[in-house]
């Protein structure tokens, strides 16, 4: 989803329930923090709810309180992918199946914010993945193994290898 | 190439049939899915990313019948073929213009395509003409669980199927309608259209598209959330929907024809003598102009050319189109020259 005010991908949804309808913004970072000064700057903070992203980081953000908090939240990384919670909101995407665990307390507040609900009840795969973390796994042996071949770690690649093919194989 | 074979036969979802077919054009429904032990796109190496289209290739030539389906590699498709297939509507813009190792499983009577490695790992998209969201979803219902017998899916007992952008997550399902809404231009009252569907949390896009324009009034109705709904569920919510819309444009075409006859007969009239004669045309004034027809016939006010002669024409003086008929490529100048003389050609003056 694009933000509404420029090309970047909009990470911060805003429900404003001021009025007598619910008014939903989708902004980039940089005009979330824009929206937020102003909606502070014009209306009675006492009257104003805002849900955000992160319940209410945006907020936060605006009132300089929990910067070290977010910077915190914003600097976990995905031990899998190796993507961090600021690489997401910057880039509208995830990294990896595993950052929905990994980001979970970060993306349960957007994902109520977009779907209105947290739990799946459509369509679920016959094939129940057991070995699902095993696989979720083979995506950090192979960025390991390319770090390995960047590094000219040329053994500790050939033991990633194996271990590739035999989680690949089983 | 081989996806020249397209280029005689007309998309099942424009042949202009199926219920609604005067105002609803075509009935769209794709799910986004991910393989598990791969990252997602962005994150993707280029050997994963053709791990992921060779996995895929294989499995499709294991469940769908040989001869069946085209497996078209971006990679290896100029930039006319690809843009081709985007105004076909089988492929998205995203695809056409990214880099890396892609490909898109082409279903040959176009009924449905597979992106690979577009946002997600694949994009299962369905097609029909008219209205008939549910004779899509059973269609891809297949395709998915064909796909699913071999590949496994990122899919979370709480989230439902995993996406690249949380937005998607959960069925990873969207439904949307194509209708083509003149009347309601005309008359001005689309945009109280626009409100009330933004209420019930439906979007509208242009026919290309997010962040696409609408170009000829052809608009797209589709669904945000994705989670916490059945796949049945979310077909409903449109589908109780868009035939709402369809009474409001009827209204709006009767309330033309009654209290505005001249003006608008005047304005089909006008568009059919211009396409007619045009020694050199836009595609954007085409489009325009094939609306004006297209309500015209629906409204009785013209007598021909039929619906899918229309369709024909809204499809095939696309760019990429006419350069693909034409046998070369073409610059602006000759192309704006070439589509008028396809649509005086087809519209039966020479």
């Amino acid at each position: 989803m694009k933000c509404q005010k420029c090309d970047k991908a909009a990470t911060f949804h805003i429900t404003e329930l001021t009025g007598t309808q619910p008014l939903e913004h989708h902004l980039c970072e940089e005009h979330a923090r824009e929206y937020l000064n102003e909606s502070s700057e014009q209306n009675d903070p006492a009257s104003t709810l805002t849900s955000t992203l992160s319940q209410g980081m945006a907020k936060q953000m605006s009132a300089n309180k929990a910067a070290t908090e977010l910077k915190e939240l914003d600097q976990q990384t995905c031990p899998v992918c190796g993507i961090s919670f600021y690489d997401f909101r910057s880039r509208g995407r995830l990294g990896c199946p595993n950052d929905y665990d990994c980001f979970a307390k970060q993306l349960d507040a957007l994902i109520i914010n977009i779907h209105g609900v947290q739990e799946h009840v459509g369509k679920t795969p016959k094939r129940t993945g057991n070995d699902s973390n095993q696989r979720t796994f083979l995506i950090k042996l192979r960025r390991d193994l390319n770090e390995a071949i960047q590094l000219e770690e040329y053994e500790r690649a050939s033991k990633l290898r194996d271990k590739i093919k035999e989680i690949e194989t089983e | 190439m081989k996806i020249d074979g397209m280029l005689s036969q007309l998309s099942e979802w424009l042949l202009g049939e199926g219920q609604e077919n005067d105002i609803v054009i075509s009935s769209r429904i794709r799910l986004a899915r991910n393989l598990t032990g791969f990252p997602f796109i962005t994150r993707a190496t280029e050997q994963d990313r053709r791990s992921i289209r060779d996995t895929v290739q294989n499995v499709a030539s294991e469940m769908f019948e040989k001869d069946s389906f085209y497996f078209v590699d971006l990679e290896l498709l100029d930039s006319l073929d690809r843009t081709y297939l985007c105004e076909r509507q089988l492929i998205s813009r995203e695809l056409v213009e990214t880099d890396g190792a892609r490909a898109a499983l082409i279903d040959r009577n176009e009924k449905f395509c597979i992106m690979v490695n577009e946002e997600d790992h694949l994009r299962i998209h369905g097609m029909t003409s008219g209205f008939d969201p549910e004779k899509v979803w059973s269609r891809i219902n297949e395709v998915d669980d064909k796909l699913e017998s071999r590949l496994q899916y990122a899919f979370h007992n709480k989230y439902g199927y995993l996406t690249a952008c949380p937005t998607n997550v959960g069925t990873g399902m969207r439904v949307s309608v194509m209708l083509h809404l003149p009347a309601l231009v005309v008359s001005k009252e689309i945009d109280k259209v626009f409100r009330s569907l933004q209420k019930v949390n439906l979007a509208v896009r242009g026919i290309y598209g997010e962040g696409s324009q609408p170009v000829g009034d052809f608009y797209q109705i589709s669904n945000q959330a994705t989670l916490g709904r059945t796949e049945m569920e979310l077909i409903e919510k449109v589908n109780n929907i868009v035939p709402q819309i369809v009474a409001y444009e009827r209204q709006a075409r009767d309330f033309l024809f009654k209290e505005r006859y001249e003006i608008i007969l005047d304005r089909c009239s006008r568009a059919m003598g211009l396409l007619k004669t045009a020694r050199t045309i836009s595609s954007i004034e085409t489009m325009h102009h094939l609306s004006s027809i297209r309500l015209g016939i629906n409204m009785g006010l013209l007598e021909e050319p039929d619906i899918p002669v229309i369709n024909d024409l809204f499809l095939n003086t696309q760019p990429a189109h006419l350069q693909k008929h034409n046998g070369n490529e073409l610059s602006q100048t000759e192309r704006d020259i070439a589509r008028a003389k396809y649509l005086r050609h087809k519209l039966g003056e020479k």
